[in-house]
């Protein structure tokens, strides 16, 4: 059972954008891009759903909060209400206004590192990785495109060829 | 061009009688003298519990003497302070509605120098609310007047006898004293006048221009009124606002007033642009352009919340009996308003203003906007009423009558001045980039 795709290599990240949009026109299943660097609207002609990480970021803040309100109401009120330079410590509330710089930055550094996490394992990045770069070019100035290979190879190939690819070869691979 | 419909200019024109009628009430409703203070003072505790309190006092029938001299300088700070009602109310609204034309020229002098690209769409309509600036600064300028010939006492540091008692309020008097402090607002108003009649001159005269001269002009201009402004608006909190407490003193204060009417400023940008696109003018500005301002509106409402945490977190940490007495009669006489602000002017927007996709939507933009601008009219009460009425306020007929005739002013101002000009600039270098704002 080999598993074929066709890998086609663009120039220019304009005629990329376009090749995409004929490509889903064709009703052609693209597998992936690689691009060294962000094409502003790729993901919208490519049709990928918005990402989610901002609201997964919102909640890591809430819980940042919450652990921040937590921790310091058991430890500065009940655990062992000090006077401490005679600041209040009756309620969590009648001391809040010092407590508010570190649940600011326990909110911030959930929010931030929690969410970093998350990219990583959703977009399986580690240190040991090994690198899926199809084309070393692809790192440095050509734009690739994977269609799945189902059907007619030859006019796949030369479809894409008018799309305005520099190449476009046949590999076996995943 | 924009035309004035006829609806919009009659509800303005009502608006400011309603609101001439809510403040004439005010004034007339006045106490006269220290019996009429009392009495109503009296009659809002519904009697009975101050002469029981008193009679108890008397029972004790030691140092009655003392007692009545000290009942009658309190009998008079009353009288001062509902007497103040009118006033303070006339003043915050006043005060309110020019910081919006003057946040919104900052705005405006910071677009051009930045050489923005999404906001030249917005210029005319930044333009039309900054006509608001010099008549509602000659209005407040005017109130200044009037305290300064003794009409009311906002500020007590005007009033001699108060001053001659008072060694701290003598130390500050080379600052604070009734010519200089009114030199001073002519200067900051002349400055910020000239600034807005050159720079909407300029950006007139650019569209029929043949080059790009004009534009040069407004640039150098802007650039050189954000260093003026940052000075005078920084003085003129303290003259303005902060001398109605010249005991009193803080250093971010200028910036925390500023942020106020940079928030306020942007929102309106934000509303009139909404309404004026809703009636058909204004239709390349897509929901980018909203989304921009919403955006402003959502940081710089954290900016506000920032310095005003900074400045109470700070004074409520050290607890230094000269600093603390501010935020003390605040809270105890203000609690609902002092707090109910930073609910109103940080919780609200930052949980509704969060989400990109409700930046775009018209009724949400709307919907925060009047609970941001209703926030930072609380904010200004909450600077200038602990001062000048104590615990006597209430946001009642004079205080709304305030807001109502200042709201119609603007309205009729701001609208009549939208009806000059095209309200897209032509000849702008970037008025195509911003046509095609898209984010």
């Amino acid at each position: 059972m080999s598993n074929k795709v066709i890998q086609a290599i663009y120039a220019d990240d304009d005629v990329l954008l376009a090749a995409v949009k004929k490509v889903k026109a064709a009703h052609h299943h693209i597998e992936e891009i690689y691009t060294p660097f962000p094409v502003h609207g790729l993901d919208k002609a490519m049709g990928l759903a918005p990402t989610r990480i901002a609201i997964a970021s919102f909640l890591y803040g809430c819980v940042g909060l919450t652990v921040a309100i937590l921790m310091m109401n058991f430890i500065m009120i009940e655990d062992w209400p000090q006077d401490i330079g005679g600041k209040p410590s009756f309620s969590f509330l009648s001391n809040m206004p010092a407590f508010v710089p570190i649940m600011f930055e326990l909110t911030v550094f959930f929010a931030a590192h929690l969410m970093v996490i998350t990219f990583y394992l959703r977009s399986k990045l580690w240190p040991f990785k090994k690198a899926e770069n199809p084309d070393v070019r692809t790192t440095d100035d050509h734009f690739l495109m994977e269609v799945s290979l189902s059907g007619n190879e030859e006019e796949l190939t030369s479809f894409l060829q008018e799309t305005g690819a520099v190449e476009v070869k046949i590999s076996e691979k995943h | 061009m924009y035309t004035f419909s006829n609806k919009l200019r009659l509800s303005a024109f009502v608006l400011m009688i309603v609101g001439v009628l809510g403040l004439g009430y005010g004034f007339l409703a006045a106490p006269g003298t220290v019996e009429e203070a009392k009495a109503m003072v009296a009659d809002a505790h519904h009697g009975g519990g101050h002469e029981d309190a008193a009679a108890t006092h008397d029972a004790q029938g030691t140092h009655d003497g003392e007692h009545a001299t000290h009942d009658a300088s309190h009998d008079e700070h009353l009288l001062h302070q509902l007497q103040n009602k009118p006033w303070a109310a006339l003043y915050v609204a006043a005060f309110f509605f020019m910081m919006i034309a003057l946040g919104t020229l900052a705005f405006y002098a910071i677009q051009r120098v930045s050489q923005a690209g999404w906001s030249p769409l917005l210029f005319r309509v930044m333009e039309g609310i900054t006509a608001y600036l010099l008549p509602g600064a000659v209005l407040v300028f005017v109130i200044l007047v009037l305290s300064g010939v003794h009409m009311n006492h906002l500020f007590v540091w005007m009033d001699p006898e108060t001053v001659a008692h008072d060694e701290l309020i003598q130390g500050k008097s080379g600052y604070l004293n009734v010519p200089f402090f009114l030199i001073r607002a002519v200067i900051y108003i002349g400055g910020w006048a000239a600034y807005r009649h050159f720079s909407r001159k300029f950006s007139v005269a650019q569209d029929t221009a043949g080059d790009n001269n004009n534009f040069k002009k407004n640039f150098k201009i802007s650039a050189g009124f954000l260093v003026f402004f940052l000075v005078s608006e920084s003085m003129m909190s303290w003259d303005w606002i902060m001398s109605v407490d010249p005991h009193w003193y803080s250093t971010l204060f200028g910036w925390y007033v500023f942020a106020s009417m940079f928030v306020s400023g942007i929102t309106v940008i934000a509303l009139i642009t909404i309404y004026l696109k809703s009636r058909g003018y204004l239709e390349e500005v897509n929901n980018s352009h909203i989304h921009d301002l919403a955006k402003f509106m959502f940081g710089i409402s954290i900016f506000w919340t920032y310095l005003w945490f900074s400045q109470f977190m700070l004074i409520w940490y050290s607890n230094i009996p000269e600093e603390v007495t501010y935020f003390v009669s605040r809270i105890e006489d203000y609690k609902l308003p002092f707090f109910g602000m930073v609910v109103l002017n940080f919780v609200f927007p930052v949980l509704v203003l969060m989400n990109s996709d409700y930046k775009r939507l018209n009724w949400f933009v709307v919907m925060t906007g009047i609970v941001i601008l209703i926030g930072h009219y609380i904010d200004i009460y909450n600077m200038i009423m602990p001062a000048t009425v104590g615990d006597q306020w209430f946001i009642g007929i004079a205080e709304i009558g305030g807001v109502l005739f200042f709201m119609g002013l603007f309205i009729y101002v701001v609208f009549t001045a939208l009806t000059k000009a095209p309200l897209v600039p032509k000849r702008n270098p970037y008025i195509e980039e911003s046509r095609h704002f898209h984010y």
